[in-house]
This record gives C-alpha cells, sequence and structure tokens, in this order.
C-alpha cells in the first residue's frame, strides 16, 4: 500500500464563511483499498469538508487531487463523474419512483426518440443489487421499502460507476446489526477492487472494527492522521475534543422531592410497550438508549402529542389524560424538543416573540400582548442562559446552534413546569455551550424541578443523571442509579444484552 | 403484501368506480327524472361526451405533468383565449390574403406556436426568478387576459371558414376531430410521461426536488419545457374548439384553469408533485364531464353542476386523506 | 468595483423596490393628467377600492396562517345576492345580520376542512369558488337581484353615504384595517397566527391549538367578505350572480405586492394597505391618460412578478435563481 499513489488527496483547504474560518488547512490522502475514518465532533467541518469535496462550495485555498490530476469540483455530477461518490446520510429518494429509476437518477438509459432503455435499465440495476444481496428488485417502489431497504439504494447508487473513491456518511444510523454485515460486506468487497472508502461515523465500535486509518478534525482544524491499529477509542476521543473524554458520573446528589411523575404500564402501538418509571422532584432521570428506542415517543406521549394504547401518567400522584400539547402545558409539563428548527422554534420570528409563543395568551394588558412583560422575560432568561443576542428583535433563524437551543430552554423554563422534559439538549451545539446547558439541568434539578433528559451521548447522560432508564427497542431494560452504572453495563443494556447478562 | 397496497389499488381504481357509479346513477335517476326518452347510456351520447371532453381534456393532459412536475399552472384559461384569438385573427390578415385555404394550417400554426411561446414564458420565468409557479401564472392569468382585451376590445372576435368548419365537424371512424385530438393528445402525453426520460425527471422532480438536484438533473429547463407543453396543448384545444364555433369572446376559457385543476385531482394526481397519471387524468376529465351531462340529463341546472363539482373535489380530497391515516399511533401536529 | 455597486443598486431595489415603483407611478401619471393627484381623484381611488380591500384584509390573516383562499369572489357574490334579497322580504335591519351570519357559516366550513381536517386549502377553496357559486344560482335562480325601492331605503348608506365629508366605504375600510391590523399585530392570536403560518409543527409544540387558529383566520376572512359583499350591495341596490368573479384572484395579488409570503409566516395589514392602493393608483392612473382597463391587467402582471422575484432576490443575496 506504500508504493500506490492515493485515490484522492487533499492538500490544506481552506474554506471561510462570514465569521467563520469553517476549514483552515485540512490535508488527508485515501489510498486505493484503504477504508478510512474521518472523524469529529457535530460542527468540526466534516460536513463542509465533503461539501467542499462534492462541489458544492468551492474551497478559498488548497488542491483536491483525484489520482494525478488536480481537479475542481462544479458540483456534485462532476464529482461523480470523477469517480467520488456520495452516499447521504439523509436519504435523497424519490419515493413514488422505482428503485431502478432512484438508483440512475439523472442517468436513465435512453433509447431513441429519448426513450428511457428499460430492459437495460433492470439488468443493470439487478446486477448491482445482486452484489448487495437485498431482498427485493428493480421494479419496486421506494416508498413501499424500510429505511434501511432504502439505504440500500442509496448506498447501491455508488455502484453504478467505476468508483474511485466512495464517502459513506453515518451510513449505519438507521440499520439494524444484520444489515450492518451486508453494509460492511459491501464495503469489503469495493475495498478489494481497489476503491477509496471514506468513512464518516461516531460509532467507536464501527470504526476499529472496519477502518485502516482515521483522520480527525477540531474546530475546522485537522488534527492529523492515525493507523486505526495503533491507537485506541480514548485517545482519538482526545484528538476530537482537545481533552480527555468526561466520562464522570454525576455526583453530586439533592435533596429528592416527592413523585412528580409516575408513568404506570404505558403502552402505544408498536412504539414502545409496558413503560413504568417515576421521576420525583429535585432529580435528574437520564433516558438511553439507540435511536428508535422509543424514548422520544414516550416524551411525545406524556406531552400530548400521541395517544397511549395502555396504562397511566400519574402527576403528583393523580392519573392524568393528556390530550394535547396545550393541556400537558396547563399541567406544568414542559417539552424541550428533539428537532430544534422543526418542533422549537419559529425561524423567521425574533427572540422574544419565540421565547414567550406558550403563555403569550396569558401575558395580557387589556386585550393586547404586554410587550413589556414579555421583553422582561426575555432580558431574564438572556442574562441566565447567557443567550448572545444583538438583541430581542433578531430573528432566531440568525442565531448560532447553541443560542438558538437556550431560546428553547429559556422558553420552557420561563413556564416554570414542574416536570420538563429535554430530548437532545446538546444535539448540533459546541462544546463551551454543551457543559453550559448539563450545569443548567444540575440546577434545575437543585431547585426543585423534576428533569427527564433524552440522550444518545453517554457522557451526557452519565453526568447529569441522578438515575439513568436504559432502552431498547420500545421496552425499559433497566433502571441504574448514578452509584451502580458503569459504561459496560449501560450499553449492554441498551443493546437488548442486559437481562440476559444479569440473569 | 405491503401495507398501503390496498389504499393504492383503491385510489387508482376509484376514478374508475366513480365513473361507473355515475353511469349506474344517472341511468336509473334518468328514467324517473329525465325530460327525454333517451336513455343516458346511448352510445351516441357518449361519443358526443367523448367529443365534448375534448378542450379541457386536452388541457389536462399538460396540467397532468406540471403538476406531477410540482407546479401549477393558472394562466391556461387566458392562454386558450389569445390562442383562439390569434387563430380568427390571423386568418383575415391582408399578408395571408393571397393563401385561400392554405391560410388555415398557417393559422394553426401560428395559434399553436403563441401558445408555446407564452407557456414557455411562464416557464422561463419560474426557472429564472425563482418566484413560485402559482404566483407567476397568477401574474400572467391577468396579464395574459389584458393581453386578450387588447385586440378587439370587449368585443368578440369571429371569423368563420367553412372549410375549417368542414373539418372541425368531421367525423373518421365514427369518432369526430375533436375527439380524435383528445386521444391522440392523451396517448402523446402517456408515451411521455411513462416512457421517456424526460417524463421520469418530471416524477422525480416532483417527488423530491433536492435529490435530482443533487443527481444532477436540470430542474429548470425540465419545468420550462413542461410549460411550453402546457402552452401549446392550451392553444391546440383552442384551435380544435375554434375551429367550429369560429367565434370568440374576450372573456372566454376563463375558469378553464378550475374544471382543469378538478379533472386532474380527481384523476389521483397527488397536489404536492411526483405522483399521477394521464390514464387517470383521462379518467377525471371523463368523470366530470358525465357529471355535467348527467346532471342535465336529469334536469338540474348549471348551478347545480357547479355545487357538486365543487363538493366531490372536497370529498376527493378528504378520502385521500382518510386512506393516508397512518393509525392511532401517529404524532399529533 | 462596478460589481459591487450593481449589488448595491440591487440590494436597494430589491429592500425598496415596491415603494420605489409605486413613486415611479404616482409621479408619472401625476405629469401625464394634472387631475390624479386632486383629493376628488383620491377619493375615488380608495373608495372603489375599498371593496377589494376590505376582501384582502381577511384574505391576509389566512395567508399568514399559511393558506390560501380562492372562494372568496364567489363568496361576495353570494354576500351579496343574499343580502339584497332579505332587504326586501325582512327589511334590512335583519337581512344585514342574516346574510353576515350566512357568509360566516361558509367562512366556519372552509375553517373546518382546512383547520381541523387539515385538507389542502388550495384545492379546498378552489372546490368552493365552485361550489359557493352554484350555492348563489340556486339561491337567486340565475335572476339578478334588486331592490325594489331603490329611492326610500336607508340602506345605501354603506355604498353611498358620506361621514365628514368622507365617503362611507372608506371610513369602513379604515375602520376595518384599523380593528384587523390592532387584532393582527398586538394581540396573543395575531402573534399564534404568525407562529401557525411560520411553523406549524413549532406551533403545536408550543401549546398552540393550530387547527382553532386557521379556524378563525377563515372566519376572519369571511367576516371581511360578508363587509365587502353589504358595501357592494348598498352601492349598486342590485347585483348579477357573478359580481365577485375573479376578485379572488385580485385581492391575492394585492396580498402578495404587499409582500406576504404565499409559504406563510410574514405579511403585514399595512403593508396589504399599500398593495391594495397600489393596485387602485395603477388602474385609476391608467384610466385618467387614457388607457383602457386591461391595460392594468399587463401591468399588474409586471408588477407583481417584480416585485415577489425582488423580495426573494433580497433573501437570497443575488437575483438569478440557482435552479440548475
Amino acid at each position: 500500500m506504500t508504493d500506490a499513489k492515493p485515490v484522492l488527496h487533499l492538500e490544506d483547504i481552506v474554506k471561510t464563511f462570514p465569521g467563520v474560518r469553517a476549514l483552515d488547512g485540512v490535508s488527508f490522502a485515501v489510498m486505493p483499498g484503504e477504508v478510512h475514518a474521518l472523524m469529529g465532533e457535530n460542527g468540526a467541518g466534516k460536513s463542509t469538508l465533503m461539501k467542499v469535496l462534492g462541489g458544492i462550495h468551492q474551497p478559498d485555498g488548497g488542491d483536491i487531487f483525484v489520482g494525478d490530476d488536480k481537479v475542481t469540483m462544479a458540483g456534485p455530477l462532476e464529482a461523480k463523474a470523477k469517480g467520488i461518490v456520495f452516499i447521504h446520510q439523509e436519504l435523497s429518494l424519490a419515493e413514488e419512483l422505482s428503485v431502478a429509476e432512484n438508483i440512475y437518477l439523472g442517468e436513465l438509459p435512453r433509447k431513441s426518440l429519448g426513450r428511457v432503455d428499460w430492459a437495460k435499465l433492470a439488468d443493470q440495476t439487478n446486477a448491482i443489487l445482486k452484489k448487495l444481496n437485498v431482498g427485493f428488485d428493480a421494479r419496486t417502489r421506494v416508498g413501499d421499502l424500510s429505511i434501511a431497504n432504502q439505504q440500500m439504494v442509496e448506498i447501491a447508487r455508488a455502484l453504478t460507476v467505476d468508483a474511485k473513491a466512495v464517502i459513506f456518511d453515518e451510513p449505519t444510523a438507521s440499520l439494524t446489526d444484520a444489515e450492518k454485515v451486508v453494509l460492511f460486506d459491501v464495503i469489503a468487497d469495493l475495498q478489494a477492487d481497489g476503491v477509496g472508502i471514506i468513512y464518516i461515523s461516531h460509532r467507536m465500535e464501527e470504526i476499529f472494527k472496519i477502518t485502516d486509518r482515521i483522520s480527525i478534525l477540531r474546530d475546522g482544524q485537522y488534527q492529523g492522521t492515525v493507523v486505526t491499529a495503533d491507537t485506541d477509542e480514548e485517545s482519538v476521543t482526545q484528538m476530537m475534543i482537545g481533552r480527555k473524554l468526561d466520562l464522570s458520573r454525576n455526583a453530586s446528589h439533592h435533596e429528592i422531592g416527592d413523585i412528580a411523575l409516575q408513568v404506570r404500564g404505558l403502552s402505544c402501538g408498536k412504539l414502545y410497550q409496558d413503560v413504568n418509571f417515576e421521576v420525583r422532584r429535585g432529580e435528574v432521570v437520564g433516558f438511553y438508549g439507540l435511536v428508535g428506542a422509543g424514548r422520544t415517543e414516550i416524551a411525545e406521549t406524556l406531552f400530548g402529542l400521541r395517544d397511549p394504547s395502555a396504562g397511566q401518567i400519574l402527576l403528583d400522584g393523580e392519573e392524568v389524560r393528556i390530550h394535547s400539547p396545550a393541556d400537558a402545558i396547563a399541567r406544568g409539563i414542559s417539552l424541550v424538543p428533539e428537532d430544534r428548527k422543526g418542533q422549537g422554534l419559529v425561524l423567521g420570528m425574533n427572540c422574544r416573540d419565540n421565547m414567550t409563543l406558550p403563555q403569550v395568551e396569558d401575558l395580557k394588558t387589556g386585550p393586547f400582548v404586554a410587550e413589556g412583560a414579555e421583553i422582561a422575560i426575555f432580558d431574564q432568561y438572556r442574562d441566565r442562559l447567557d443567550i448572545r443576542t444583538p438583541g430581542w428583535k433578531q430573528k432566531v433563524g440568525n442565531l448560532s446552534g447553541g443560542n438558538q437551543q437556550k431560546i428553547v430552554i429559556g422558553k420552557w423554563l420561563s413556564m416554570h413546569p414542574s416536570v420538563l422534559i429535554v430530548d437532545e439538549p446538546t444535539r448540533g451545539i459546541d462544546v463551551g455551550s454543551k457543559s453550559e446547558i448539563h450545569k443548567l439541568l444540575r440546577e434545575l434539578a437543585a431547585q426543585g424541578y423534576a428533569v427527564m433528559v433524552i440522550s444518545s451521548e453517554m457522557p451526557e447522560v452519565l453526568h447529569v443523571s441522578d438515575r439513568i432508564v436504559a432502552m431498547y427497542s420500545g421496552k425499559v431494560m433497566r433502571t441504574f442509579t448514578s452509584e451502580e452504572v458503569t459504561e459496560d453495563s449501560l450499553i449492554q443494556a441498551i443493546s437488548g444484552l442486559g437481562d440476559n447478562q444479569a440473569a | 403484501m405491503q401495507p398501503g397496497t390496498l389504499s393504492k389499488a383503491l385510489k387508482s381504481g376509484a376514478i374508475w368506480g366513480f365513473i361507473v357509479l355515475e353511469l349506474i346513477f344517472f341511468s336509473v335517476a334518468g328514467e324517473y327524472f329525465s325530460l327525454s326518452d333517451k336513455a343516458f347510456m346511448d352510445f351516441e351520447n357518449m361519443l358526443l361526451l367523448l367529443k365534448q371532453s375534448a378542450p379541457i381534456g386536452i388541457i389536462a393532459m399538460g396540467m397532468t405533468i406540471i403538476m406531477v412536475n410540482g407546479n401549477i399552472d393558472l394562466s391556461v384559461g387566458a392562454t386558450f383565449a389569445i390562442a383562439a384569438i390569434v387563430l380568427l385573427d390571423s386568418m383575415t390578415w391582408p399578408i395571408f390574403a393571397g393563401l385561400g385555404d392554405w391560410v388555415i394550417p398557417v393559422a394553426w400554426l401560428l395559434a399553436l406556436l403563441v401558445g408555446t411561446l407564452l407557456g414557455a414564458l411562464n416557464g422561463l420565468i419560474v426557472w429564472k426568478t425563482g418566484v413560485d409557479a402559482f404566483i407567476v401564472t397568477l401574474g400572467s392569468m391577468l396579464g395574459f387576459r389584458g393581453i386578450v382585451f387588447m385586440f378587439n376590445g370587449e368585443n368578440p372576435t369571429s371569423h368563420l371558414n367553412w372549410t375549417l368548419v368542414d373539418f372541425a365537424e368531421a367525423e373518421f371512424l365514427g369518432l369526430a376531430t375533436a375527439s380524435w385530438f383528445l386521444l391522440i393528445v392523451t396517448l402523446v402525453i402517456w408515451f411521455l410521461m411513462t416512457k421517456t426520460v424526460h417524463g421520469r425527471n418530471a416524477y422525480a422532480i416532483g417527488d423530491n426536488r433536492e435529490a435530482a438536484v443533487n443527481a444532477g438533473i436540470r430542474v429548470g429547463p425540465h419545468m420550462m419545457i413542461n410549460f411550453a407543453i402546457i402552452g401549446f396543448l392550451a392553444a391546440l384545444s383552442a384551435v380544435v374548439f375554434y375551429s367550429e364555433s369560429g367565434s370568440v369572446n374576450p372573456n372566454d376559457g376563463q375558469l378553464y384553469e378550475l374544471w382543469v385543476i378538478t379533472a386532474v385531482v380527481l384523476g389521483g394526481t397527488k397536489i404536492t408533485g411526483g405522483a399521477g397519471s394521464v390514464i387517470g387524468t383521462f379518467g377525471g376529465v371523463i368523470a366530470i364531464q358525465l357529471l355535467r351531462k348527467g346532471l342535465g340529463h336529469i334536469g338540474a341546472d348549471t348551478s347545480t353542476v357547479n355545487l357538486v363539482i365543487g363538493l366531490i373535489l372536497i370529498a376527493v380530497l378528504f378520502l385521500d386523506r382518510q386512506l393516508n391515516i397512518k393509525g392511532k399511533e401517529e404524532l399529533k401536529v | 468595483m462596478a460589481t459591487m455597486t450593481k449589488q448595491q443598486i440591487g440590494s436597494i431595489l430589491a429592500k425598496q423596490g415596491i415603494l420605489i415603483a409605486f413613486a415611479v407611478f404616482m409621479i408619472a401619471f401625476t405629469l401625464a393628467n394634472a387631475k390624479f393627484l386632486s383629493v376628488d381623484n383620491l377619493f375615488s381611488v380608495v373608495r372603489s377600492s375599498a371593496i377589494l380591500g376590505v376582501m384582502a384584509l381577511g384574505v391576509t390573516f389566512v395567508v399568514i396562517s399559511g393558506n390560501l383562499d380562492l372562494s372568496v369572489g364567489s363568496m361576495m357574490s353570494f354576500s351579496t345576492i343574499v343580502v339584497l334579497d332579505l332587504h326586501d322580504k325582512i327589511g334590512p335591519m335583519l337581512a344585514i345580520p342574516a346574510m353576515f351570519g350566512m357568509t360566516l357559516c361558509l367562512g366556519a366550513f372552509i375553517g373546518f376542512l382546512v383547520g381541523y381536517l387539515r385538507l389542502n386549502s388550495l384545492i379546498v377553496t378552489l372546490g368552493m369558488l365552485s361550489a359557493i357559486h352554484g350555492l348563489t344560482l340556486t339561491y337567486s335562480g340565475g335572476q339578478n337581484m334588486d331592490i325594489a325601492d331603490k329611492e326610500g331605503t336607508w340602506f345605501s348608506i354603506f355604498g353611498q353615504g358620506s361621514a365628514l365629508g368622507i365617503p362611507v366605504p372608506i371610513l369602513i375600510f379604515i375602520a376595518v384595517a384599523a380593528i384587523l391590523g390592532l387584532l393582527l399585530a398586538k394581540t396573543p392570536f395575531g402573534r399564534k397566527v404568525y407562529a401557525v403560518g411560520g411553523n406549524g409543527t413549532a406551533a403545536t409544540f408550543s401549546g398552540i391549538r393550530r387547527a382553532r387558529t386557521v379556524f378563525t383566520c377563515y372566519l376572519i376572512s369571511a367576516g371581511c367578505v360578508a363587509t365587502a359583499g353589504l358595501i357592494q350591495a348598498s352601492r349598486s341596490l342590485g347585483s348579477q350572480n357573478t359580481v365577485g368573479q375573479g376578485l379572488e384572484l385580485e385581492v391575492l395579488a394585492a396580498v402578495i405586492l404587499g409582500g406576504a409570503s404565499l409559504l406563510g409566516g410574514s405579511g403585514t395589514i399595512f403593508k396589504t394597505v399599500i398593495g391594495v392602493l397600489i393596485l387602485g393608483f395603477i388602474q385609476n392612473g391608467l384610466l385618467l391618460v387614457g388607457l383602457q382597463f386591461y391595460v392594468q391587467f399587463v401591468v399588474t402582471w409586471v408588477i407583481i412578478i417584480l416585485a415577489v422575484w425582488l423580495d426573494i432576490a433580497a433573501k437570497r443575496g443575488k437575483l438569478w435563481s440557482t435552479i440548475a
């Protein structure tokens, strides 16, 4: 491998956006037949780098080489023509069209009169699908496939051209273990054909299982490339976040009060079944599990956005039925939702209006909104949460992710809830804001709030929780106290192994 | 079987079921209410129905592509009127005076050319300015109508050419000229939508525009071509219709967009784009014409037709939604 | 450097384009015909815009909430016909509230379909355009409706009267604009309308009852339509069944011209008033300089597209679209 020339080589790539240096001198090379991991925290510049590579952004400095040739990419299509293929994390498929049409989207084979050559299309597609060993054929409508199979369609696109390098962006996020095995086989096949692979993922166990080398970005800066066999998770993490991963558990406990929220035998169809837990005042309960384990759906049920099919919800010992978010709010439940931009904020509205939205009906002088009171609320939470904005008139869409998240948190704190549910509170925001939010959650518990934290990040859950509920595939596997929890037992519980191991 | 297969089968068959229902209803009701003794399902009557469907039907085929593509065109009625005026007016222009009856193909070509260009203009604006097709065609609906009035003020434009009328009233294999045009257009557009790269790309764009852009499909030119096609078809519809009638009022074609969109939506085309079929639209066109004729047959007046069609459109939307509900687990947002 | 200046010009044009266009038109028309800027003429423009204007105020709510209303034209025909018919049957005192009640029922029906059943507003109101037209024809039997005693009724006050030297339609327009302007800009309800139109999901997640908000917007729109129908009926004291036909598009044009986005979440009552006045002045100005009424259609077409284009360009930072 040492003699071979890299299939893809980036040299000193610089990309700036107004006010931000998104990429600052990034260089790395992918060898033929190599699986090269690209790692970094959210916002480290991975996606910007991929956009530069795909020609969606033009770099302000630096060069891209494919083989020996220096290239400039004008767009995704040109990148593909040069043999650089992207497998996107977000599915970009046309659901009403067939598998074949999706795989050859934009490149349907033609006959005379501009007709589609269906026979050729089906043959080519079925050849690719056979390689992938999937259970559907070229004519299947994509909308009828499961998410995992749709992902396979996305991957099949990479195999339509004579690829030199294939970039996988979080390909396993929605795959089951069995499907992952198929994916890794595909990657191995590509590898054997001398294709270079860039593999972007947060999942350490995958990285260490299939990659040859790891390149790391932090805050747009290239941190170096290491050989996977010569390193371990801890040192990679250290390169990613610039310090050791803080896996410390929450040590401080506050005075635990009465049970604020109790859930008994709660089920919602196939989403989750027979869930039992309680949250006391002054306590932070973390919910940990893989995507799709049913945690968000429980939160949505508690907030009146889903109707449970069975079970009881008790607030302060009294059974309640919650039919709508308005009901939930009236009963003192607040939800900081998972999708900040889609569910949390009206991006075109200013900061103040967003923050006071749930209580605007109560802030009245006569028939009108009491703007003075609104501004007072905004000022209070801006200071308390250290929200950086030029003023309340600023449109929320113009703020950074961290400040946006603080607006959402401020919005729900200002409701003075008795139960606060936060879903992925630090997704996509920088390290500094993250620890501020963690500290805030602990403080809130100290003030007597009952807090539920849903998170997919283990350090976060360990850090803030008094107790941790581990979920797997719609079921609560086990509840840990912060004293007894260990990383291994937690991972086992959320992988569905917890019970067997314990038994 | 995949879940949703049943609802899909129901949806694709729904329009034909509806037509059968209409036929039965009007035949039975006709026995009691009809003013004439003729049966509703008379063969002659059905042929006439096909002919009368042509003006709306031809445009509806174009609207199917436009809506599958994820756009909408509100200006078709005005384009229809402009093409009609060009058709009739140009036959009287002095420069064509020496052509005799050869003026007919020239006038036809001219009308079709004007329609195509107006459509392409809409498409070009949508493409190059990025303004939503709804607004662009809302504007050009007013603008084109203004141009119609510029020809002859509020007076009708008339020119009767008997050769032309003979052609328009001719029958071939038992079908009127207009019916042939409708069938041919349906066939051609069906071919375009299901067999050609352009048609499949139109589906892809309407379904997931970002994916189409990422796959290198040139969205703008595709949209412009589709707008040119609907412009051409609106003009063709005018050519077919006014060859026979020979007189056009400046308000002709008003509310055509409503009828056309109703037919397309009845035929199962998704309002947001990406799904729909020409065959379904054909069913939608027939269903509407059947309703108009049927209500007339049992003695209801035009007011009832308007009322019933409006409510049916809403009912279809409602049923479609009910069939797509995922069940009780769904998030209530 | 040349590109810099070009960009600056572009951005000024984009932000103030509609006002600049307005000013240019006003100056040109004033130069062309001295009568244009006279008080009498200004009054006559506003008065003739009042019917369209009142309807546009209601539709502004619907558009900001992220929906469309194409049924206002045929709904206005309905209100006009109903109030004229009832005038002779039960007297104006009862006819007016009865007409308002019936129109509000239609609005409630649309609001139910779009708000609670979540059906696509474009298609629903398109269907209602046709259905209400049919309803009106059925009601009137296809006949024109006339008040028998045109001289002896006080009913004409809404369309023909004046108070303090100002025509009543103008006063109604101003009053409705003021009330709805305050409702939209200053009350909790107005805030909810913006939130629902800006991001309906986020509004639901904030405890706002989205369906109820949309429903109320359609009720407001219907109320405005009834008011417009009242002015129309009172002005003419007789009417055809198709008096409002095509108005829905002019109304929408005025709202869009005022800068409300069809995606919802933006627009104001004040801007809609400007949009209405621009349409009114163009129409009037073109007539004064001796052009036919239909020229305004073409001018409106160009202005609408320019206005929306510039608005988009201002947000995007460039004029030319990047759609490949």
